[in-house]
């Protein structure tokens, strides 16, 4: 074939000789490099398009009345002052959209604007669409809502004791309205095992709800043509599942309805099911047939939250006399707010996700989930298990305490190992549990630190596992869990499509290594078109750390068609086997002789002559026979588990109790490092904001079922000037199931942060700090409790040295 | 020829609207003169408008970013003769004769600000939607102090909330660059990329 002009550019950015001589050295060319992100200049520059940044010729705005009261009935709505008001163009109330809708199929109790009740301050009630903002808000104030006021619970025990006056209509008829979701299970004879026991640490952990505070506020614009299709553009993690309830609750056609969903300004977890906003631009552009968006006001992103769940969790733990742990019996109340959300799989993930990675003969847990008059929780970064972690780990400490075992020792003794089963059966393939103890333990000086530092500093360790996706789709189904199609250019250019959600995490990125390693082109031959439901194939979306597991291997799984139809090509002309053909550096090349080569774009023409336009789809489902056959089995199996350990080095203040976390050693392994700046940026990312839950987060609600503090003033999230140092230390374990071995980085790392944290603030000062979050009043109360035992004889002085006196008690 | 040209009212007040006590400003379109990454716009914009709302809905220079609305956050900074301020809490009136920079005019016209490669390069953006306001704070940083140390820079970084990063690869981004410009190097030499 001719050698065409355009050639002569591509070989010029090839690699030489020289680097493809090297290249053939390496495994990989493309993976385990420190690589630029695909969107990082755009990013950098201010050109990254967010969803608020969009806007449309001719686009009305629209705002959504919330209910003033925590729990009401809804006994009357007029519209017609407000419909009057100047620049209105449509009001939408329930009735317009009175189909439920929520993220878990059977557990749809959500309206798009409330029909009969309200059932949280901020519950959507009507929303205008207006010519701009200002009209749409004066609008609001002249719809007029007549509520019945009913009790109102903020914490579950009043909840639960009340089933007469239930926040929901009970599921069966004797039922109690107000408890969402009940599990109970049991590994082993739990209660043998623990009088068995030669230690038993018994103790009751609160944590407290926190919410994602992702930077960019909620955004859609929703649009309707004349043709009769919605579009709506959103900041949603969820895309396809978006795609699914927009149709249900609009009646339309789920093929004429668009989602699409540009960078998202930080999501973790906070985006990952449909809101009001979403249905409200589609109808309203629905009606006005003109574009319409809604961006919810910071205070609104408080109200929305479905964040972490506050959780009360008593723990009795029991090991014997090496350490090793016999039982572990956990009780959990969680405090669900308002509605379902994720509840049923958060009330399994509370009990399912801690039984690694240590092994422990014998388990049970019962979670009880239960509605409050508050804004609904769901899912944060650490899915329904980074409070069980808080309290599993702080339970390690106090068993390593007890029988005198250094705690990183104590976690050696009971690991799980690799190729094994959980207590609860899930399948455990790789495992570097055993090499993120030791290089936390090496890096932080650990055996010089622990039980050495003067008062007022210590050391704490914890550790974690997490799931890398989780095995079954929210609606049950047999077909991918992720797929991947490419498109190949003549020029070399490779376009991905991918229904998968860049929300900060990379997962771009992701997609344009793995091609330009399978295919050998540069990395900016390839092309991204992720998360719009008209021209992506499904990818179930930025949830449970699944993305680069699932599509990473739905990737791999389409480049291999175009590879094996490129290598054939070239070697059918070179006269040799596929496999002496190699795809890397701008070339294909010759194994034997890298002489003989020629440009990748060449390679695509001959292979697209030979077979037809070059294009292929790849796909990935889970395995099915990794989990036990139990009811609720499946909740918290993956095909494969991360693993983390953290040591945090803190100082706290005796006199004002304030904790200054100086630093935490983060050492997460994700089987492989796809791109080590990636993973670390997530390391550090999930560490922060574990740190920032430990020390600073609280998500707590007035008596009237006001937010607290609504604002990123007053919700107190780390500044520069608040963070810790924080170093990341990357382990490797290559997991057989993970593309190219690696597994998730996005969520794992968060878990230990707390409870290394509660840990150091013990082997500091000789407080268990049992309550989130660990903020100067609990911490100097704590501290003065105990200076009053020393004083009275019951505690000896701790990590005193000889001679020097006690501390002095509050008032001295 | 003042800056500020009041223009019009707004029409009349509709029935049951007394004056602006609850919309103050919202009767008034002003015609204002902004100097914005050296051009010089005229443009028509309600009196009650914040520099921000200005610049993404008028001047639809949206990578300056609307995050919290109240100056908490850091999205929106910009810099205002240099000096980094909120955009979003700063009356519009107040840019009128300054210099105001965005986002869009950090970097020259053929290649990007040492910043923002650094930032790409070291990862110092994930979600991105912070950064026009981190990178504005620092390029003021780096305009004023070609060494920071590690504290200085947190401490310009302060009124900056990042939510993704943990602040760590904004830091090694912010030295990478300020060794750049010292340096007169790009930062991929420095790092061999």
């Amino acid at each position: 074939m001719k050698l065409e002009d355009f050639r002569e550019k591509q070989i010029a950015r090839a690699a030489s000789d020289e680097e493809l001589r090297e290249a053939l050295e390496r495994e990989f060319q493309v993976i385990g490099r420190r690589l630029r992100r695909t969107d990082g200049l755009a990013k950098s520059s201010g050109r990254a398009t967010f969803t608020d940044d969009i806007s449309l010729p001719g686009m009305l705005h629209a705002k959504i009345l919330r209910s003033p009261h925590p729990h009401a009935r809804i006994s009357g709505i007029d519209v017609s002052k407000a419909l009057e008001s100047e620049g209105v163009h449509a009001i939408v109330t329930g009735s317009d959209m009175p189909e439920t809708y929520g993220i878990l199929p059977w557990a749809r109790d959500e309206y798009a604007l409330c029909i009969d009740k309200v059932r949280y301050v901020g519950d959507g009630v009507a929303a205008v669409a207006a010519v701009d903002e200002e009209s749409a808000n004066e609008a609001l104030d002249l719809i007029e809502v007549e509520y019945e006021v009913l009790p109102h619970f903020l914490d579950p025990e009043g909840a639960l004791a009340h089933p007469e006056m239930p926040i929901h209509e009970p599921k069966k008829p004797d039922a109690n309205g107000n408890i969402s979701k009940h599990v109970r299970l049991e590994f082993g004879e739990v209660d043998k095992l623990l009088e068995d026991s030669e230690v038993i640490a018994e103790a009751e952990y609160y944590f407290e709800g926190t919410t994602h505070t992702a930077i960019e506020p909620h955004c859609a614009i929703g649009y309707f043509d004349t043709s009769g299709k919605l579009t709506v553009w959103s900041t949603t993690q969820v895309p396809h599942y978006l795609h699914r309830e927009l149709a249900r609750v609009l009646d339309l056609d789920v093929a004429r309805v668009r989602v699409i969903q540009p960078p998202i300004g930080g999501a973790f977890g906070g985006k990952s099911e449909p809101f009001d906003l979403e249905f409200c631009v589609a109808k309203l552009a629905m009606i006005t047939g003109r574009p319409v968006k809604i961006l919810y006001t910071r205070e609104e992103v408080f109200y929305a939250h479905r964040g972490r769940h506050p959780m009360l969790m008593r723990y009795r733990t029991g090991a014997d006399k090496n350490g090793r742990i016999q039982a572990v019996d956990a009780s959990t109340i969680l405090d669900g707010g308002g509605y379902e959300s994720f509840g049923l799989v958060t009330t399994y993930y509370s009990g399912q996700l801690i039984t690694a990675p240590y092994t422990m003969e014998s388990y049970r847990f019962d979670s009880t989930r239960v509605y409050t008059n508050k804004p609904c929780c769901g899912p944060k970064r650490g899915h329904g298990s980074v409070q069980p972690r808080f309290a599993i780990e702080v339970q390690l400490d106090r068993l390593a305490e007890a029988l005198d075992i250094d705690p990183i020792e104590l976690r050696r003794r009971n690991l799980l190992g690799s190729d094994t089963r959980t207590v609860n059966e899930f399948l455990v393939r790789s495992n570097g549990f055993l090499e993120c103890l030791g290089a936390v333990e090496g890096a932080s000086d650990w055996k010089e630190k622990y039980r050495q530092l003067p008062y007022g500093r210590g050391v704490g360790v914890a550790g974690s596992c997490y799931i890398s996706g989780t095995n079954y789709p929210i609606y049950p189904n047999e077909m991918p869990q992720s797929a991947v199609q490419l498109q190949v250019d003549r020029s070399g250019r490779v376009a991905v499509f991918c229904g998968a959600s860049e929300i900060g995490q990379g997962s771009d990125s992701m997609l344009a290594y793995i091609v330009s390693e399978e295919l050998g082109v540069p990395l900016d031959y390839v092309r991204i078109l992720a998360a719009d439901t008209d021209f992506t194939p499904v990818d179930l979306g930025a949830y449970s750390s699944r993305i680069t597991l699932m599509c990473g291997n739905a990737c791999i799984d389409a480049a291999a068609k175009i590879k094996k139809q490129v290598k054939t090509a070239v070697a059918d002309g070179w006269g040799c086997r596929p496999k002496q053909v190699a795809l890397a550096g701008g070339w294909a090349f010759d194994v034997k002789d890298t002489d003989r080569k020629m440009p990748i774009s060449e390679a695509f023409n001959l292979a697209e002559a030979k077979f037809g336009t070059l294009g292929a789809t790849g796909s990935y489902n889970t395995p099915k026979d990794i989990h036990g056959e139990y009811r609720g089995g499946t909740i918290g199996s993956s095909p494969a588990y991360s693993f983390t350990a953290h040591v945090a080095e803190v100082e706290v203040d005796r006199d004002t109790g304030f904790v200054e976390v100086h630093k935490i050693w983060i050492a997460h392994d994700c089987g492989r490092a796809l791109n080590p700046v990636l993973v670390e940026g997530q390391m550090e990312g999930s560490a922060y904001m574990g740190f920032a839950e430990a020390v600073m987060e609280q998500h707590i609600f007035k008596e009237t079922g006001l937010h607290n503090a609504p604002s990123l003033l007053d919700y107190k999230i780390p500044s520069s000037l608040d963070t810790p140092e924080l170093e990341s230390l990357i382990v490797e374990s290559v997991d057989p199931v993970g593309p190219y071995g690696a597994k998730e980085a996005g969520e794992g790392p968060l878990h230990p942060s707390i409870p290394a944290i509660a840990n150091a603030i013990y082997d500091a000062v000789g407080v268990r700090m049992d309550r989130l979050p660990f903020m100067p009043p609990r911490v100097w109360k704590a501290i003065q409790e105990r200076a009053e035992r020393e004083k009275a004889g019951g505690l000896a002085p701790w990590k005193q040295e000889p001679g020097r006196t006690t501390l002095p008690a509050a008032g001295d | 020829m003042s800056d500020t040209i009041p223009q019009c009212a707004r029409g009349a007040l509709p029935p049951g609207r007394t004056a602006s006590l609850d919309r103050p400003g919202e009767l008034l379109i002003e015609t204002i003169r902004l100097t914005v990454n050296g051009d010089r716009h005229e443009l028509g914009v309600p009196s009650h408008y914040t520099l921000l709302e200005a610049l993404r809905y008028v001047l639809r220079l949206t990578g300056p970013k609307q995050g919290c609305d109240k100056g908490d956050c850091g999205a929106c900074t910009v810099l205002l003769d240099g000096v980094p301020t909120l955009s979003c809490i700063l009356p519009v009136q107040e840019a009128i004769g300054r210099e105001v920079t965005t986002i869009e005019g950090l970097a020259a016209p053929d290649a990007p600000h040492a910043l923002q490669d650094a930032f790409d390069l070291t990862g110092g953006a994930q979600c991105g939607f912070c950064t026009s306001g981190i990178l504005m704070s620092a390029a003021a940083l780096l305009a004023a102090n070609q060494s920071p140390t590690r504290q200085e820079i947190r401490e310009a970084l302060a009124g900056n909330l990042c939510r993704c990063t943990g602040y760590t690869k904004i830091y090694e981004a912010i030295e990478l660059a300020a060794q750049a410009l010292r340096e007169e190097r790009s930062p991929a030499e420095l790092v061999g990329s």
